[in-house]
């Protein structure tokens, strides 16, 4: 079990308030890890222009800075920033760092031409093919995400320790949202890629859990013929490929999520108002159904955040917070640390059927319960 | 020493020690009631006067000679056709425990059981006893604090699965927004009661099944389903709401299809499938057969046919020649006389070529299902040979199959059924969960349905065994009133229950420790264990040790 802390806020704010967060719920981590996804950002000594792709990786040594230098020109990416961590390289356990990277580039000039469908395909390709070039090169290069306005820092050992080596607190760099999580890996071998958050396309997730119904749900991804769906050094890593699944490959509504990883059973779907429409969902996409305790935080490109439980609630998640920001940690200490003058007494702890949505706004909380009709157009 | 001709012997001779069951007969306890020769359905036990020599011998005087003695004891005839076939039939009906068969792995008889010049043949299943490859599987994958432990006696779990084509979801939400066709899927318990005939089975076995898969249904809501076989269905069942839950089996005798087709505009519900059968795993090869023994009169009203004759169907479907073509015509043909509103699968045999039958049927948009027979499945009648060595074992060929249903991502969309040793030591929720986790949608279950519900003598060291003759001993695969009267339905669907009942609670205590409730764990090999590295490295699990 680990832990998780996500804060939304209208205003950019440090990724350190986060990582503060998780030492406030040590005890339920191992300190293997730490993952940091920041969404909306803001830097010191940059303007960011929306639009232009980000990078996030590590380039384990010179060679690999090399390749990834050559490869982002061949494809005709043009370097705009290079955002250089304060990295105190003492307290960080791993020896072949060569460079921590994120840097924002402009899309190739050649790309002017393709819809933003075709751009967004694109930058996944340069991602992995990133990621596939270091892999044929025994692992030196890793690349965790490229696309507009994300970074994502994934480094071993423990949480707080990590941000401290990476100062996040100089506020150097900011965002509007921020995911982290405390631990490397469940059941799996230690793996960069297999730190949460998980990223495809824009989108998202990092988890609280074991998913049990990994290994089939993999087997079905890997099948789609789609090439993001890859990697899973983590039974983790198939929420975010779900959600990216359903919203952008399925264009169904947020809501369905839910109804895809948890469906309802029968007899709840016999009384809901799109049963036939989410029979034939269960059906079609059975074996995308999760298994085992997980709270699931995600994110989407337009900033709107989520929570969903499994289907029997055995992870805990609190979301609290007031218009403007919101938290959303495994224990309430953690949304203490993130919000700490927020009304206490308006938490809430999502029950097996909700799925919490946090809109862009940040006004206020959604909270959908899936036995509730929920707006698809296409058929109900 | 005697004469050689004055002792019985020829090239055919057999002592009771040379048979595969021997008769322990305790004339001390026998009160000679004559029960045992008179249930013996193979009339083995000869009831019989015997006399015996008594040597006189008087010590004080000279005297020498014999006197003789009558006796009634039991004997055991020895010739082929009348040899002890271990049922126990005679045991059960003892008052006193005077008498058993008891099994004998030092015959001659299988040397000799070609007398008359034909191939041996039986029913039953492939003679193989002790654990199969499925009772070695193990589930290990234990999530108890990395996931905590379901609790299987108070969590709700779901373990349904799906018979019928499934869409892709790409494909399901554009056919629901434009009001399309989306092909019939049932939600079913995936143990279903595999193809047994009506004629195979007795009135009162096939009638006790069909009562305890409608409490199952209807009662406790576990979605039994149950086939038919080839030989149709009673007239009274093809009107009645017990339909939905049958499967009905098209085979290459089109035994019994004159009724149902008749029957379908008075039909008050859809059946739950079409299976249209190309091959079994006890017989690969072989269409079905049913002896001349079992054809009654009923029997003969239900397939159309003369009384008394035997009834083989063909190896093939005679109107067609390829596998391309059955699914065509067949497939089509069957939805199409349903409305398209009932799944049809084919059933074949299990064979290297499996694979290539699946690959067909991924293509054809109206294929629902495969269901693949492995060698260890059962027959009520087939040659030894066709059981013993004809066919491919069930694990591997699913398998496979399962694998490159994956490598296509279509694994949600052609369900695979596996049957074939299913249960066949007993372990039947260890022996379906585990062809689950290496892709089987759901088994299919028959003889371990007979031996559970109905207490099938028969196994694997060739006990009875003689469903093809029509003398079952428990009345389960005859068609003489006289002996299935000794089974009562009502007793045979209170079995079919408490078998279903049990099952689900251990489906139950394996789920939960694997951290599975939310469905069924269909390929999650991942589970999967076996102290085999050549049966591991075959089925892509985990070898463990």
């Amino acid at each position: 079990m680990c832990r998780l802390a996500m804060k939304t806020a209208s205003q950019p704010f440090s990724p350190f308030t986060v990582v503060e967060a998780m030492e406030s719920m040590q005890e339920g981590y191992d300190g293997s890890g730490l993952g940091l996804l920041l969404r909306g950002l803001e830097f010191a000594d940059y303007k960011y222009q929306a639009g232009d792709p980000i990078l996030s990786g590590i380039a384990h040594t010179p060679a690999a800075l090399h390749r990834l230098n050559e490869i982002m020109d061949n494809k005709g990416f043009e370097l705009k920033y290079d955002h250089e961590f304060e990295v105190k390289r003492s307290m960080i356990e791993a020896q072949d760092r060569h460079k921590y990277i994120l840097r924002v580039y402009s899309l190739p000039k050649a790309w002017a031409h393709l819809s933003q469908e075709e751009v967004d395909h694109e930058l996944m390709m340069t991602r992995l093919g990133l990621r596939l070039d270091g892999e044929a090169h025994g692992d030196d290069l890793t690349a965790f995400s490229l696309w507009p306005d994300v970074a994502m820092i994934k480094e071993v050992g423990w949480p707080l320790g990590i941000g401290q080596a990476f100062s996040l607190n100089n506020d150097r760099i900011k965002s509007r949202i921020c995911f982290a999580q405390g631990r490397q890996n469940t059941n799996y071998g230690i793996n960069l890629y297999a730190c949460h958050p998980f990223f495809i396309q824009g989108v998202a997730t990092m988890t609280n859990g074991e998913n049990s119904a990994f290994v089939p749900i993999r087997d079905w991804l890997s099948g789609k013929g789609f090439p993001g769906y890859m990697g899973y050094q983590s039974d983790s890593e198939v929420f975010a490929h779900i959600l990216h699944y359903v919203t952008k490959q399925l264009k169904l509504p947020l809501q369905a999520y839910k109804h895809v990883m948890t469906p309802l059973n029968n007899q709840q779907l016999a009384a809901h108002p799109q049963g036939d429409f989410l029979l034939g969902l269960r059906n079609v996409c059975r074996r995308l159904i999760i298994d085992g305790p997980n709270a699931v935080i995600g994110s989407l490109p337009d900033e709107t955040c989520l929570l969903v439980m499994d289907a029997k609630k055995l992870r805990p998640a609190t979301v609290g917070g007031k218009p403007g920001e919101w938290a959303v940690a495994s224990e309430i200490c953690g949304v203490d640390a993130m919000i700490p003058d927020r009304d206490q007494s308006k938490d809430f702890q999502p029950m097996r059927e909700h799925t919490v949505v946090i809109p862009p706004d940040r006004q206020e909380l959604e909270i959908w319960s899936q036995f509730d009709q929920f707006p698809l157009i296409q058929a109900a | 020493m005697v004469s050689i001709r004055s002792i019985s012997s020829h090239p055919g001779s057999l002592s009771p020690n040379d048979l595969p069951w021997i008769i322990h007969h305790r004339e001390e306890r026998c009160t000679l009631c004559g029960k045992c020769a008179a249930v013996c359905p193979v009339n083995t036990l000869k009831l019989t006067y015997m006399r015996k020599r008594m040597p006189k011998i008087v010590l004080s005087s000279s005297e020498r000679g014999s006197s003789f003695q009558t006796f009634v004891g039991i004997r055991q005839r020895t010739d082929v056709g009348r040899r002890c076939i271990g049922c126990g039939s005679c045991a059960m009906v003892c008052p006193n425990e005077a008498i058993a068969p008891v099994f004998n792995d030092n015959d001659r008889y299988r040397f000799l059981a070609t007398a008359g010049g034909d191939a041996p043949k039986r029913g039953g299943r492939r003679n193989v006893p002790g654990a199969s490859l499925l009772d070695r599987i193990i589930f290990n994958r234990i999530s108890m604090l990395t996931d905590p432990a379901l609790d299987a006696g108070r969590h709700e779990f779901s373990y349904n699965t799906l018979l019928g084509r499934v869409l892709p979801p790409e494909e399901y939400v554009r056919r629901k927004m434009s009001g399309e066709w989306i092909p019939p899927v049932r939600e079913v318990f995936p143990i279903i009661i595999g193809s047994m005939s009506f004629g195979a089975l007795s009135p009162n076995m096939w009638l006790g099944l069909l009562q305890g898969v409608a409490y199952c249904n209807e009662v406790l809501g576990i979605p039994v389903r149950m086939a038919t076989g080839e030989g149709g269905c009673p007239p009274w069942v093809l009107r009645s709401p017990f339909l939905k839950y049958i499967i009905l089996q098209v085979a290459s005798g089109y035994f019994g299809w004159d009724e149902i087709i008749r029957a379908i505009p008075e039909m008050q519900c859809d059946p739950a499938a079409i299976e249209i059968k190309y091959g079994q795993g006890a017989k690969p090869g072989d269409g079905g057969l049913l002896m001349w023994f079992k054809v009654s009169k009923l029997i003969a009203r239900l397939r159309g046919v003369p009384e008394g004759v035997d009834l083989p169907s063909p190896p093939v479907h005679q109107t067609l020649y390829s596998i391309e073509e059955s699914v065509m015509k067949m497939i089509q043909s069957m939805s199409m006389a349903w409305n398209f509103k009932v799944p049809v699968y084919p059933k074949i045999s299990g064979s290297t070529s499996a694979k290539a039958v699946l690959n067909n049927l991924v293509r054809n948009p109206y294929a629902s299902a495969l269901l693949i027979d492995g060698i260890d499945g059962g027959t009520g009648a087939a040659y030894d040979i066709s059981l013993n060595a004809t066919g491919h074992p069930i694990a591997s060929n699913v398998r496979d199959c399962y694998l490159d249903l994956c490598r296509q991502g279509k694994q949600n969309e052609i369900p695979i059924f596996a049957a074939g040793g299913v249960g066949k030591t007993g372990n039947v929720v260890q022996n379906a969960l585990a062809l689950i986790m290496l892709g089987a949608s759901g088994v299919h279950i028959g003889k371990f349905i007979m031996q559970s519900a109905a207490g099938c003598l028969g196994s694997e060291r060739n006990r009875c065994n003689v469903c093809n003759l029509g003398i079952c001993p428990k009345g389960i695969t005859s068609q003489n009133p006289k002996i299935y009267r000794r089974l009562d339905s009502d007793d045979v669907a209170q079995r079919v229950v408490e078998t279903f009942q049990a099952i689900q609670i251990e489906m139950k205590k394996v789920m939960a420790p694997l951290g599975r409730s939310q469905s069924l764990p269909i390929g999650m090999s991942d589970a999967l264990g076996i102290a085999d590295k050549d049966a591991a490295d075959r089925l892509s699990i985990r070898y463990v040790c």
